[in-house]
């Protein structure tokens, strides 16, 4: 009789033992993450936005099939366990028709409502749709290549360049052409809408639309070679009036932009100074693009990729 | 004694039923390296950069000929397996050297047909086309390579040893390899020079 | 002069054995405890019982106890890479961290290229050849010498990968080394020929081997023996080996194809020349996601066996899990565009990937379902290897609904690429394939040493390695969220991650101490082994074939092949008082073969020399290739054979021993 309350009281000890270094952990975490920015939760554009709550939905219908696991898991190891002799006991039971069929229903029945939103989601978030313009609004269109290691942003149709520096209207539909001059890296700023490769010799694109002006971080997220890990820019989100200003700064800069400025900018570099630059060369995009496509560069059309 | 000959005798049955499973599953995994290179040389054949295109280059009379010349290799190869399962070692050791000097040529072939193309300046580095094709055919090329020291080992081994049991395995095993080559010929042929040419 | 030296030595020069002190003292380090065990085993006078005994043997027992061996010890080197890479990320917060962002990049490649290919294969074709041949009644592999050489083309690609140690650099291109950064405008050292030899030989190895168990699996099992009375784990090897076999063929020609653009500046994946970077990138998921599956179904076989026998249950819906097995084959196939959603492919091509790679999870759930039912009303015993089973089930379904998460492709967008995916991966390798292998480890020891492994100690490890994974990984899924992406060797302070970049170094070190306790339950099992010797063979009450014989099992593994009736063979032989037939045959075993020792050799001087550019030395060496397997083949087939008297013989004096 003693060995067994011994026993308890050990089961007992071990089980507060274990749920105080779970409490300790999770206020571990809670007091690490107290202030700082979760921009894939704390999202700032429409685009982010909407793949939040599919990132939630997912989480939760996962949810469906995981919490039994875990329960069931637990239970069954408790009732189960070797001492108990009251439980019943089965050692030939080799399987159950119904149960089986319940787990592989469900689950196909889970995935199938994933499924829909899956298709509904992945065509709506299409990086390559553009955004609903309203009444009277044009769309923002920037070009951006991907250097060693540093980020250029092309504003076509104005007289302005920048490195390292996104500025960008609120709530305005923005459409990037993404393209590197440099291994493969990813376009990737978390609070306002998810990633997109930038390749060499073709162009993807990324829609996106910020809703409060603010500054967040862009990175590349793709290893590109030694001076990938600085590899990050800052996209400042302004209200038009100001965007106006800004992009009228090109005209005004002393570093102007030709295709021979560029293959010197071009160069590796770990200099992460945001510039402005005086755009001299409006197809300077294309080129860059046509300097992989073609034998000699500055001849064919660019490249794209998917629609 | 009588017990170990029919242990042994046994044994080396289910040996050569394992190899002969072990070679078609080996066949099988050639089969998706090729099926690589075809994706490959299919996404890249219009890369040509600057460079000439598959229509350029390609000298149909000749790998017509090439082909030929392999597809009979392998007729002969038929023969060889025939003729060695009669027992007739004279006929099986002929028609097995006619299957490497055939073979042998149409390799030579190929390799007069890779160097036109290099001192023309048209080599594999020239452009992705260029690489996917020198490197798909030159694949199967190098398994010609491969079967052909495999056909001058068999020669040897008949020439030393007579048809011996476990040769007229090893035979089959190589004729099933010749013929796979066959196949994955006709597809590089059709594929690559029919198509190529027409496009 | 040059000229000569460079015709001599390539572009091998005495620079390149110069290192900065951290890489110089790893490879002093490795010299000096190689030196060290070289020098041991001459002083013993070992040399020629190590060649007879373990390198020269084709018994798949040694050779899988080889595998587990360099398994084993490159873990050891991947969690010293894990560690630099963790302790540097929680150095560099706004600093520079101790190690040079190209030094890093080594550390962060090596890591991963050495986990999966030389820890994680290592593990599966290490048990695979333990466990298979005993659990289908057979005495050996369909092609013992061949598999013999794919353990030293594993052995040779091992001591490339490491080589950069002491000569050279390392890729620092990532572990599936994507171009254009791998090709030679971005990458002309030696390091990614490194990456690529190393994999192209171990890699032909897995192809070898692969065949050989498909054939050993189909062609020798006991006579009786259907399929759907094999045991699970060798269902799910079938599954695995399959994979093996039409993956890695795609291996071979990618990194074939990527070295002829190093080589010989052709252009698949070149940016220009009209290479197309992209299609590495597809060609390379489509073997690399089926290698997961590789790696993780052998693992669920495993816990496929240990589960009903510590339930004391028959598996639960047998047949449920051999289709979940053949699903997940065939699937494992149908997603590997899921690794790059980001590539802009398009809407529809995503959805298809996105909802094939949740359909994969369905089969894999319905694994989960069936072993926690094979535990209702059974009678479970918490031993070291259920608890690493449970340990599994709460790794692996966590890392799931990550991977659920991931599987839409929107929100792929956000984690791709993040430490968020870093931690998913992780948990599913290191919570399946890692925690899977130890479950075999501890529950298959007995066999082969005869007697089990300390429980208490055990139990301690399962809780350090899960604390410290917990601690490890936690974090990774929180950075993942805050923006944080993976391969960073600095990042800005102001972004308030260095905390967490502390916790999970802390993770690692309990991981570190859970090894620790895993070495200590070894050295206190052997110490105190007459208290836990196993003299019946069938220490667990075990349900499978390899349960029936003596520990360990004789060179021939079955004095008479059994005949099998049912599931669960041993049990029911068990069950029905069945007693060993002793109607002995002779019995035939291959003789020792030298071939795969001296074709690893040469494989390991090929690829050292070729990534040197050594020619002379890679057609000398390309020549020994063809010239030992003519040789080898041409010659006549020996056999030594087992007479019955001897069977008596060596039966009598086991059971002897045993009694």
């Amino acid at each position: 009789m003693t060995r067994v309350r011994v026993n308890r009281s050990r089961n007992i000890a071990i089980a507060i033992f274990l749920a105080l270094v779970t409490v300790a952990i999770v206020a571990l975490f809670v007091f690490l993450l107290a202030g700082k920015p979760i921009p894939v939760l704390e999202t700032h554009g429409t685009i982010a936005d909407q793949e939040r709550t599919i990132i939630i939905i997912t989480a939760l219908l996962a949810a469906i099939v995981v919490v039994p696991v875990f329960a069931m898991l637990a239970i069954f190891a408790w009732r189960y366990r070797a001492g108990n002799s009251r439980a019943k006991y089965q050692p030939n039971m080799s399987g159950h028709r119904g149960l089986e069929l319940l787990w592989w229903g469900i689950p196909c029945l889970i995935i199938l409502v994933l499924g829909i939103i899956t298709y509904v989601s992945t065509h709506n978030l299409d990086p390559y749709k553009q955004l609903p313009l309203a009444k009277g609004q044009t769309p923002v269109k920037v070009q951006v290549v991907a250097l060693q290691w540093r980020w250029l942003f092309i504003y076509p149709g104005t007289q302005t360049a920048s490195m390292n520096d996104l500025t960008i209207p609120v709530n305005t539909p923005i459409e990037l052409s993404i393209t590197a001059d440099a291994p493969m890296n990813s376009f990737w700023i978390p609070a306002l809408a998810g990633q997109v490769y930038a390749m060499s010799g073709m162009s993807t694109k990324l829609n996106l639309s910020a809703d409060s002006v603010g500054t967040y971080n862009g990175v590349s997220s793709n290893i590109s070679g030694s001076g990938f890990a600085a590899m990050s820019f800052k996209v400042h989100v302004v209200n038009s009036a100001d965007y106006k200003s800004w992009v009228q700064q090109g005209a005004h800069s002393m570093s102007m932009l030709t295709y021979s400025d560029y293959e010197d900018i071009a160069k590796p570099s770990n200099d992460s100074t945001p510039r402005i630059y005086m755009l001299m060369d409006d197809n300077l995009f294309n080129d860059i693009i046509n300097s992989y496509t073609s034998a000699s560069p500055n001849q064919n059309g660019s490249m794209e990729m998917g629609n | 004694m009588s017990d170990l000959i029919r242990v042994v005798d046994a044994e080396q049955a289910t040996r050569n039923e394992r190899k002969a499973l072990g070679f078609w599953i080996y066949i099988m995994t050639d089969c998706v390296l090729f099926a690589t290179l075809f994706a490959t040389y299919a996404v890249l054949h219009g890369n040509v950069f600057g460079g000439p295109a598959g229509k350029d280059i390609f000298n149909l009379p000749f790998v017509l000929a090439e082909t030929l010349i392999l597809l009979t290799s392998s007729f002969t190869m038929g023969l060889a397996t025939i003729m060695a399962a009669k027992g007739n070692r004279h006929q099986a050791y002929t028609w097995l050297a006619a299957t490497f000097i055939l073979g042998f040529s149409f390799l030579m072939m190929e390799i007069s047909e890779f160097g036109s193309l290099i001192i023309d300046g048209n080599g594999p580095s020239r452009s992705a086309f260029l690489s996917s094709f020198f490197t798909l055919v030159g694949t199967h090329g190098l398994h010609i390579t491969v079967g052909l020291l495999w056909i001058l080992v068999m020669l040897w081994r008949f020439y030393k040893h007579g048809l011996k049991k476990q040769d007229l395995h090893r035979l089959s095993l190589l004729a099933l390899f010749w013929h796979f080559l066959d196949v994955i010929w006709i597809f590089i042929f059709t594929i690559v020079y029919l198509m190529g040419s027409l496009s | 002069m040059n000229n000569l030296r460079e015709i001599i030595f390539g572009r091998l020069t005495w620079q390149a054995f110069q290192h900065d002190p951290i890489m110089g003292g790893a490879g002093v380090f490795m010299v000096v405890a190689l030196l060290a065990i070289m020098g041991y085993v001459t002083y013993k006078h070992k040399w020629g019982w190590l060649w007879r005994n373990w390198f020269t043997s084709l018994d798949p027992k040694k050779i899988g106890a080889m595998y587990l061996i360099v398994a084993f010890i490159m873990l050891l080197r991947g969690l010293a890479d894990a560690l630099m890479m963790r302790g540097q990320q929680a150095l560099a917060s706004g600093a520079n961290g101790y190690l040079s962002a190209d030094h890093f990049q080594q550390v962060f490649t090596a890591h991963g290229s050495i986990m999966i290919f030389f820890v994680a294969m290592g593990i599966v074709f290490g048990v695979i050849n333990l466990i298979v041949p005993l659990q289908i009644g057979a005495r050996d592999v369909a092609f013992p010498k061949l598999n013999s050489i794919s353990f030293w083309l594993f052995a040779a690609g091992m001591i490339i990968i490491n080589a950069p140690l002491i000569a050279g650099e390392f890729s620092t291109a990532g572990w599936l080394a994507y171009p254009p950064l791998s090709e030679l405008q971005y990458s002309p050292g030696v390091g990614v020929d490194y990456w690529i030899w190393s994999l192209q030989i171990a890699g032909i190895g897995s192809l070898i081997s692969s065949i050989n168990f498909v054939v050993t699996i189909f062609k020798m099992r006991a006579p009786g023996m259907t399929l759907m009375k094999m045991p699970i784990f060798v269902w799910s090897v079938l599954g695995s080996m399959v994979l093996v076999m039409f993956a890695f063929p795609i291996l071979t020609a990618t990194l074939g194809m990527l070295s002829l653009g190093r080589l010989l500046g052709m252009h698949f994946f070149t940016a220009g020349g009209g290479g197309d970077a992209m299609m590495y990138v597809n060609l390379i998921w489509a073997w690399g996601h089926p290698e997961v599956y590789i790696l993780v179904l052998p693992a669920f076989g495993i816990f496929s066996e240990v589960v009903p026998v510590f339930s004391k249950k028959k598996l639960f819906g047998y047949t449920s899990m051999v289709w979940a097995i053949a699903i997940i084959t065939l699937l494992s196939f149908t997603v590997w565009l899921h690794h790059f959603f980001t590539m802009g492919a398009g809407a529809d091509v995503n959805t298809f990937f996105g909802i094939m790679t949740m359909i994969i999870a369905i089969p894999t759930g319905v694994k989960v379902f069936n072993w926690i039912f094979t535990m209702w009303r059974g009678r479970v015993q918490f031993t070291t290897a259920m608890w690493w089973f449970i340990a599994f089930v709460v790794s692996f379904t966590l890392g799931g609904v990550a991977g659920v998460m991931m599987s839409v492709p929107p929100a792929d967008f956000q984690f791709h690429n993040s430490l968020f995916l870093v931690a998913h991966f992780h948990t599913m390798i290191i919570g399946g394939v890692v925690f899977g292998a130890f479950a075999g480890f501890n529950y298959w020891f007995p066999k082969f040493f005869g007697f089990k492994l300390n429980e208490r100690i055990g139990r301690w490890s399962v809780f350090m390695w899960v604390l410290g994974f917990l601690l490890a990984f936690t974090p990774l899924y929180i950075l993942g969220f805050m923006g944080a992406t993976r391969r960073l060797d600095h990042y800005d302070a102001s972004l308030g991650w260095q905390g967490l970049f502390i916790v999970a170094a802390v993770g690692v070190g309990l991981i570190l101490v859970g090894i620790g306790l895993q070495l200590l339950q070894v050295g206190v099992s052997i110490w105190q082994r007459k208290q836990s010797l196993d003299t019946s063979g069938d220490p667990w009450d075990g349900r499978t074939l390899e349960w029936s014989l003596p520990n360990p099992p004789a060179e021939y593994n079955f004095a008479v092949i059994p005949t099998v009736t049912e599931r669960d063979a041993f049990w029911v032989a068990k069950h029905n008082n069945a007693q060993p037939s002793t109607d002995y045959e002779p019995i035939v075993v291959p003789e020792n073969s030298g071939l795969g020792a001296v074709v690893g050799s040469l494989a390991l001087v090929f690829g050292l020399a070729i990534v040197w550019h050594i020619w002379w030395l890679v057609i000398v060496t390309l020549v020994g290739v063809i010239l030992a397997l003519i040789i080898s083949l041409t010659r006549d087939e020996m056999y030594t054979v087992i007479t019955t008297d001897e069977i008596k013989q060596i039966e009598a004096a086991r059971e002897g021993a045993a009694a």
